[in-house]
């Protein structure tokens, strides 16, 4: 998707993280053992069901869990320099400059109080202390000319009642491109919107990875968005990696039941109208007090085909799939290409078999 | 916290795949022959805008503007469009949550719009919604036997000993386990939630549902379950459906037939094969080449689409002419100067376009020119003869305007 060259080592690197939160019910489990990267110009996305972890995942990169209550583990690097454990003056430093995030409620996530632009300018002038207050301005409205806000000049001095939905997380996107970040998390970016805002969103992010090769997480739940925006994809469950590797591995060959699962639970616009939506039973687990051995076991509709009570007992490694470079999958399923293939795909795609035959 | 190991989810039971997949369902399927159940014609809802000091009306909010569609009997119409469209609006009319400004809706040979809010009630009982939001529509401090049975109640289709028992069997009908009928809302998921107000709205045993946005709050994976539990209960009880989303995938699975709205217009209906794979209609070409697709993913990047620039513009002072025109790619100077006619294009197919085609193959002359009496630009044509007859009419008429060979199509 973008061509642009990277320098070579991953600007991201995210190792063996986990984050836990002691509560009056007992320590939630938020993230275990969690590992990933992303390089410069590339896109990671993160799916994943509400309670998964991807949030909270995303959020320790950026040191917003309070230090006196996240016990928080691992090893999280952004360019080199180790964010776990970093004083809040140097995270303060980092945070909104060097990585920057974009929020799902963009009403919630802007002052109400404060215009637009004197937003955006603090952005700019927190980590620019000699800027003037009017380079700030021109910096600010330069911002939103280039996410596509109409009128730019008159927009500045509203405030963000007077946005549209649409705008508001435009307007959310300048401020967090406002210092050229290298590293940009988008927490469910498009979700509040519709699909044609959504569409408008999408694009603008590509337009400014590929004007400013920077590293983009999308944390989401759509798959159509994950498929036409990432290039990984990290499958989250319960707090646990469960599948990774590349986009078009992934979405096209997956090879972990709960996938298989969010695959066959929304249905496709272009699809077969034979096409079934397959829900996965149940509903996720709680942290608290997470399932013994895979933590999907409880709602996996394959775990008969795997001998014993292994599923039950035994956590699946996080290991390299049987199809894919770099493709790796947490299942103690043998074989679960030919499972995909001769089960899961005829009633959820039925057009694609008939293309393969 | 709101989990409970006890509560019993479908599938709790060890199921296999096979199992799970003979429990699904695959997109509804048009029956032609369906009477309707409802038929609304030229539906319109004009809210006041008023002055705060002297509560003077200054204005007025079109949310919905002239609608008309049929839902057939145990069938069901999905409505979707862009937020502010009015979809919501009409939802609330039908279950008179609202009195319209004007128009009718005639179920089962009452007109919805005109009668009093007394000769209502007993039709409310045939006319049940399922809101978007379960955790604001279910009240926190009734346990979930009293928010099911309030409708029994109300009105008085159960002894009141058997409330119980009849509360019982609804909860175990939508797949909760029926013993937790004293517990609250807030001991159950959204997905249970979402069930419990399906349990509420099938109290009645309703021949209509209005389902604003049902799944569109839940997670990926309880969505799929909820769309199937209402497969279930539309095939097992009859009951007619008027889904209102904005989830284009989730319309077509549910809706043998869909209606596109624009800023309180119906711009383009038909059945799913019209709307999805022949849209003539610029605006709902758009929203379908917008929805991100998964299959993308085998090719990488994006999908080519339609770019809409903008955003929908108030309803309190709508365009001029076709309300679209604004964020039209092939808007040309007669749409500013006339609405377009919902014309009828196909056997089951209106759009309301002066250029109505297939993507690409947009008409360079406007088609509805001569039917209007005006020239190309929209100027009046002494020449011309208006049609009399442009007037919505719900359902589909046994000619219509064939696009492709430039003739009259017969049923």
């Amino acid at each position: 998707m973008s061509t642009a060259p990277t320098s070579g080592d991953p600007y991201l690197v995210v190792d063996d993280l986990t984050v836990r939160f002691p509560t009056a019910d007992g320590l939630v489990q938020a993230v275990t053992g969690l590992s990933y990267q992303v390089e410069l110009g590339k896109t990671l996305g993160i799916v994943g069901e509400s309670g998964s972890g991807k949030s909270v995942s995303s959020m320790a990169v950026l040191g917003l869990h309070d230090r006196r209550s996240a016990q928080i583990s691992g090893s999280i690097k952004v360019a080199g320099t180790e964010v776990v454990g970093l004083s809040e003056g140097r995270m303060r430093e980092l945070r909104g400059n060097a990585v920057a995030m974009i929020f799902q409620d963009a009403l919630a996530s802007l002052h109400p109080f404060y215009k637009i632009g004197a937003q955006l300018a603090e952005a700019y002038r927190t980590h620019h202390p000699k800027a003037t207050k009017k380079e700030a301005r021109s910096r600010a409205l330069e911002m939103l000319e280039r996410v596509g806000i109409p009128q730019p000049d008159k927009r500045i001095d509203q405030y963000p009642h007077q946005f549209s939905g649409g705008m508001r997380q435009r307007a959310m996107i300048a401020m967090g491109l406002i210092n050229d970040p290298s590293l940009l998390i988008a927490d469910e970016p498009t979700t509040a919107l519709d699909v044609t805002v959504q569409a408008q969103i999408l694009d603008l992010l590509q337009d400014l990875q590929q004007e400013f090769n920077s590293a983009i997480i999308i944390i989401t739940h759509d798959l159509g968005v994950v498929a036409e925006m990432a290039d990984d994809v990290l499958v989250m469950y319960a707090g646990r990696a469960v599948e990774y590797g590349s986009a078009k591995e992934v979405l096209t060959r997956p090879e972990m039941p709960y996938t298989w699962g969010l695959l066959s639970s929304v249905p496709d616009v272009a699809a077969d109208t034979n096409a079934r939506m397959i829900p996965i039973p149940g509903a996720p687990p709680s942290l608290l007090d997470p399932p013994s051995g895979c933590p999907f076991h409880p709602r996996c509709a394959h775990r008969e085909k795997v001998p014993g009570d292994l599923c039950r007992t035994e956590l699946p490694e996080l290991l390299p799939a049987v199809h894919g470079e770099g493709h790796l999958k947490r299942c103690h399923l043998a074989d679960p290409e030919a499972v995909f293939a001769a089960e899961v795909l005829p009633e959820i795609a039925p057009e694609m078999v008939e293309e393969k035959r | 916290m709101t989990e409970d190991a006890t509560i019993v989810e479908p599938g709790e039971e060890r199921e296999s795949f096979e199992e799970l997949v003979k429990h699904t369902h695959s997109a509804n399927e048009l029956d032609t022959s369906a009477p309707p159940v409802l038929t609304v014609e030229n539906l319109r809802m004009y809210f006041p805008i008023k002055t705060s000091l002297m509560r003077r009306t200054v204005g007025h909010v079109q949310a919905v503007d002239g609608v008309s569609f049929v839902v057939p009997k145990g069938g069901a119409l999905g409505l979707v469009g862009e937020s502010g469209c009015g979809k919501s609006t009409t939802g609330q009319l039908i279950t008179r949550l609202y009195k319209p400004t004007g128009g009718s809706m005639t179920f089962e040979g009452h007109d919805l719009a005109s009668i009093s809010n007394r000769e209502m009630k007993p039709l409310r009982r045939d006319v049940q919604m399922i809101f978007q939001d379960p955790y604001s529509s279910l009240n926190p401090r009734h346990t979930v036997g009293s928010i099911v049975g309030a409708p029994l109640r109300v009105h008085d289709v159960v002894p009141k000993n058997k409330t119980l028992s009849r509360v019982q069997e609804l909860l175990e009908v939508v797949g909760l386990n029926p013993e937790h009928y004293n517990r609250y809302p807030n001991e159950f998921s959204g997905g249970q939630r979402q069930r419990i107000g399906i349990a509420r709205a099938l109290a009645l045993q309703p021949k209509l549902m209005v389902a604003d946005e049902p799944v569109s709050a839940l997670d990926v994976s309880i969505q799929a379950q909820v769309i199937n539990l209402l497969q279930d209960l539309q095939r097992e009880f009859d009951i007619a459906f008027l889904f209102i989303a904005h989830d284009l995938a989730v319309v077509r699975h549910f809706c043998p037939e869909v209606a596109v709205m624009y800023l309180g217009k119906i711009v383009e209906i038909g059945d799913r094969e019209s709307i999805y794979a022949n849209a003539h209609h610029p605006y709902t070409q758009a929203l379908l080449s917008a929805v991100p697709d998964v299959k993308q993913a085998a090719t990488g990047g994006r999908r080519e689409r339609i770019r809409l620039t903008g955003d929908v513009p108030s309803p309190i002072d709508p365009p001029s002419g076709c309300r679209f025109r604004t964020r039209c790619p092939i808007a040309q100077e007669i749409c500013a100067r006339h609405e377009p006619p919902l014309l009828q294009i196909g056997k089951r197919h209106k759009v309301a376009c002066h250029f109505p085609g297939r993507l690409g193959e947009h008409p360079r002359e406007p088609l509805t020119a001569r039917l209007l009496g005006v020239d190309a630009s929209g100027q009046p044509d002494p020449g011309a003869s208006p049609a009399t007859d442009l007037v919505e009419q719900p359902g589909y008429a046994d000619t219509w305007f064939d696009l492709d060979g430039k003739t009259i199509g017969r049923a």
